[in-house]
Parts: C-alpha cells; structure tokens; sequence
C-alpha cells in the first residue's frame, strides 16, 4: 500500500512539474513574439496582415512541445504505467 | 452507455471509458477501429464535399456559396504553398489541399457533444468509440510517416540516389572523412525530427484538448452531488462555452501548421548544399 502511494505522490508531483514548467516556457516565448510583432506592425502597418499568419504558424509551434508535455502528464494522470507495473 | 453514468461510476473511470479506444486484435497487431473507421469516413467526405463544391453553380460569371467557399479554400491553399515553394506545385498544392481540409475535419470532431458519439457507437454495439482520429497517436503517426516517405522521395528526385547519399555525408560540416560520422548523426536527428514532432505535436494539442472537455464534462456531473454544486453546473457551461470557441481555434490553427511544415519540409529536402 506504501509503495502504491509513494508512486502517486511522486507521479502527482511530476505532473506539476511537467505542466509547470512546459507553461512557463510556453507563455513567456508567446509572450517575447508577440512583443516582437506589435512592433513590428508599429513600424511598418502594411505588413501586420502578412505577420499576423506568421506570428500563428509561430504560436502553434511555440506551444507544440508544451502540449507535448501536457499530453504525457496526461497519461501518467490516467494511466500511470509506474502504476501498472506495480500491480502486475 | 446511458446506465452508467451518474453517481455510480467514479470520475476517473469516466475518463478513462472516454480515452479508450475501440480494439481488434493484441499487442502489436492493436488495431484502433474507430479511429481507421473515423478518419476514413471523413476523408470521403471531404472529398466529396470538394468534388461537389468545384463543380457547383454554373462555369461562367462571379462565383457563389458553394463554389466561392471551396476556390477560396483553394486559392488561401495556392498562395500559402506558392510562398514556400518555388517550382512546378501542382502536387504539392493537392497535398496541401488533402492534408488541411482532412485535418479540420477530423479535428473539428473534437467539437461534437462528448457523450453523443457513444451513445449513437452503443446502438451498433460498440462500448467504447472515440471519434477524434487526430487524438490518437497511430492517426498522427501515420499521416507524418507518409510526410517522411514524401520529403526523402523529393530529395531523391531532386539529387539523384548518389547525390541524395553524398549529402547524408557531407552535410553540413564538409566532406571530410572525419566529418562524415557527425555530419551522418546530425542528419539523422534533423530527418528524424521532423515527422516526430509533426505527429507530436498535432496528438499534444487534440488529445489535451479532448481531455479538457472530458474535465468540463465532469464538473457539470458533479452538480449533482454536492450543495453548492448548482454553481457548477453554470460553471460547466460557462468554461465549456470558452474552451470551445478557444478550441476551435486551436482546430483551424494546428492544421494550418500541418499543412504548412511538410511543405517547407519538403522544400528544403529539394535544396542543393
């Protein structure tokens, strides 16, 4: 039984730390670009149309190997393969 | 479907219904039905959907509805790809087109209501269906195996076999034999790359997604239980109605990079060093 909550305690705080960090990064790299184009269509208002696709395409990269970690929290939330192999 | 909910099943095991897949077969040779089922499905309606948008009204004069809606899905498609890709790209707008329209398709199934496509699954005799084929890691997978396949034949046709080797080699530090092992590592690990975090991250957003609106549903069954529990109910639909209308843009946005990256990716395979 001790084993078994000694695993979800460190597992629940994995997750945190996963999801934590992973926000961290995510958010403050979001925030840099988005910082970079509103100064960009400050100086130049033509372009805005054009950077705004590219600060999207940007975004969605940004945030790719946050979800990624999200997803994996994800799994040791629902499906805890430590879990797993402790029971088997 | 419909006996087990309510206070007889815990929370976690309603997750945990909701996230498993419909299967046939074991261990490797698992084979996710719904999702081959789903993302077929769609892809011929799509398809159809298409076929019958570019034909609609009549050929001559302005276009309208129908026909108007899919050249303007064409012509964003065309000026996204003529952006990158500088030569004869007939076929890579047709793989622009196939992969966007597919992947907002199969993502925007994220949008249904969560327990609608289990119950209609039940009727057929289903226990478990999930409908996002994008949330599952084999639909991601595949479709960015079949992106790899496409970026090595490019390079292939733009170098020759001999060049296309060569270039594993000599790329990008130089042709000298004590380079060939780093230039060989990093050029695994660039082609690697590419279609794992094309997969990756496509699967990270839809699957983190879906189990968002899993927790929303939750918060909106637990109302029931306890007596403040009414403010959760609107709590349920307040936050449902936000994570939506931000999920839809998710949608839209995660398929535009998908279409996007494997056609700078295959752009770049054709480069000479």
């Amino acid at each position: 039984m001790e084993a078994i909550a000694n695993v979800q305690a460190f597992t629940a705080l994995g997750i945190g730390i996963i999801i934590g960090l992973g926000a961290n990064g995510a958010a403050i790299g979001i925030g840099i670009m988005g910082a970079r184009f509103l100064e960009a269509a400050a100086r130049q208002p033509e372009l805005a149309p054009m950077l705004l696709g590219r600060m999207f395409l940007l975004a969605g990269l940004i945030d790719a190997a946050f979800l990624i970690g999200v997803g994996l929290a994800m799994l040791f939330a629902f499906a805890n393969p430590m879990l797993a192999s402790l029971a088997g | 479907m419909a006996s087990e909910h309510g206070a007889s099943e815990s929370p976690t095991e309603y997750i945990g219904h909701h996230l498993t897949h419909l299967k046939v077969g074991q261990g490797f040779w698992t084979v996710h039905v719904d999702t081959l089922l789903m993302s077929s499905l769609l892809a011929a309606a799509v398809a159809a959907f298409l076929y019958v948008g570019a034909r609609a009204g009549t050929a001559a004069g302005a276009p309208s509805g129908l026909r108007n809606f899919v050249e303007m899905i064409y012509e964003f498609i065309d000026g996204q790809v003529s952006d990158i890709y500088h030569g004869n790209r007939a076929f890579l707008v047709a793989l622009a087109l196939s992969l966007f329209t597919w992947v907002v398709a199969m993502n925007s199934m994220d949008l249904l209501p969560l327990d609608l496509p289990g119950s209609v699954a039940a009727l057929f005799g289903a226990e478990y269906f999930r409908v996002l084929p994008t949330a599952d890691l084999n639909g991601t997978v595949a479709m960015a195996i079949v992106v790899l396949f496409l970026i090595i034949i490019y390079a292939i046709r733009a170098k020759g076999v001999g060049g296309y080797l060569h270039e594993w080699i000599a790329a990008p530090f130089g042709n000298h034999p004590l380079l060939w092992i780093p230039n060989f590592a990093l050029n695994l690990v660039e082609l690697l790359a590419k279609p794992v975090s094309l997969s990756m991250r496509l699967f990270g957003n839809m699957y983190a997604g879906e189990l968002l609106f899993m927790l929303i549903a939750l918060l909106g069954m637990a109302f029931a239980v306890s007596i403040g529990g009414i403010s959760l109910f609107f709590g349920q639909i307040i936050v449902g109605t936000v994570w939506s209308i931000f999920h839809i843009l998710i949608v839209l946005l995660q398929a535009y990079i998908f279409m996007v990256l494997p056609v700078v990716y295959i752009s770049m395979a054709e480069e000479h060093h």
